[in-house]
């Protein structure tokens, strides 16, 4: 480059029309993590929701209503600790943590490196409890075969239009803690009307993992998934 | 705040195509971020002026192309801009609204100095 005026007499400037997603990289991980799967026969579902929305609970649920009737493994995405894991791991089921320490979210390599510890030959349906955050984990496709967002009662009705993109990448929205629905005021119309704002086929289900309502739907959904 | 592995990400693929065409400086970098995409287009920013330090695209100028949200509304067919957090038709208050953007997150071009 030249003193006077930053030109660069002995280089020429190239344009080079790229149109690449910028995650590209972690799109080629998700890829080989579906096949994985698939290969398996296993069913994967990314929970992915705001911190404290009930995923822990809906998986320790679930674990219990599929007891004897389908084989499960959970993959547990923390910042720090490894409490989820723990209790998932009291109820007997085979469990892996990523402590992902400063990244907000789960990418696809992280993803690929647990499920080599898994004995993926003795599961049918894993789990991947995402860190709760309702804005990054939505941006890194994993491969699992559903992507599934919570959505609390006590959280607000507004979240769909304030946090798009997980509701737009989501098949299904949980709507949780509906017990608590009396206490609030959330309004479920408003929530899946915005949500269908950005994701026209979103599936909805409202549940409560205290009393058990809704629970019975959220099983058929996922049991029709797996064997599909 | 995910903005920051989003932009390590980027600086991986740039340096890829610098070394494909063995750029020596990379000057520029347009990327396209929908709506929808969750990218906060000046976290974006700081997040690249931090990072491209001591990578080919130190000198880069990022520049972010963002197109401003609009919603499809059913009932009266018209489209409006949103600026606050509620997908609502401006027109006649419906509530039966699509988004007409999109969620991409796009790598659109590089300008390259090369011998
Ligand atoms: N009332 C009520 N409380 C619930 C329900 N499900 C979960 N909770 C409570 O909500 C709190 C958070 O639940 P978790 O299952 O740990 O939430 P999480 O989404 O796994 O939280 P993070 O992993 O920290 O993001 C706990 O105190 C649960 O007991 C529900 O259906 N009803
Ligand atoms: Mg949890
Ligand atoms: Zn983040
Ligand atoms: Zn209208």
């Amino acid at each position: 480059m030249c003193q006077e005026c930053g030109c660069s007499p002995d280089t020429t400037r190239k344009l080079l029309d790229v149109r690449r997603k910028v995650l590209e990289d972690n799109d080629v991980w998700a890829e080989r993590n579906r096949e994985m799967l698939r290969g398996y026969g296993v069913l994967g579902i990314n929970l992915m929701s705001s911190p404290g929305s009930g995923k822990t609970t809906l998986i320790e649920r679930t674990i219990d209503a599929l007891r004897g009737r389908c084989r499960i493994g959970v993959i547990e995405g923390d910042l720090e600790t490894d409490r989820d894991a723990r209790r998932i791991r009291q109820r007997g089921v085979p469990v892996r943590q990523i402590t992902t320490g400063q990244a907000c979210h789960l990418d696809a390599f992280m993803l690929h490196e647990a499920m080599h510890n898994l004995p993926l030959d003795r599961i049918d349906l894993l789990f991947v409890e995402n860190v709760g955050n309702l804005v990054c984990p939505a941006a890194y496709d994993l491969g699992t075969g559903m992507n599934v967002v919570l959505l609390s009662t006590t959280e607000g009705d507004d979240k769909p239009a304030k946090y798009p993109l997980v509701f737009r990448r989501s098949e299904l929205m949980v709507i949780t803690k509906s017990d608590l629905l009396q206490g609030v005021d959330f309004d479920p119309r408003l929530a899946v009307q915005e949500a269908r704002a950005v994701n026209p086929l979103i599936q909805v289900i409202v549940l409560s993992s205290r009393t058990g309502e809704g629970i019975g739907e959220w099983i058929e959904y996922i049991e029709r998934g797996a064997k599909s | 705040m995910h903005e920051f592995s989003i932009v390590q990400s980027l600086l991986r693929t740039i340096g890829r195509y610098a070394a494909e065409h063995s750029a020596t400086e990379v000057s520029k970098v347009i990327v396209r971020v929908g709506p929808l995409s969750g990218v906060v287009p000046h976290l974006l920013r700081t997040a690249f002026d931090t990072f491209k330090e001591g990578t080919v695209a130190e000198k880069a100028e990022l520049c972010i192309k963002e197109e401003a949200m609009r919603l499809h509304c059913d009932d009266c067919g018209r489209d409006s801009g949103v600026s606050s957090p509620m997908f609502r038709c401006q027109h006649c208050g419906s509530l039966r609204v699509k988004a007409c953007n999109g969620d991409e997150l796009i790598l659109e071009r590089l300008e390259m100095e090369c011998p």
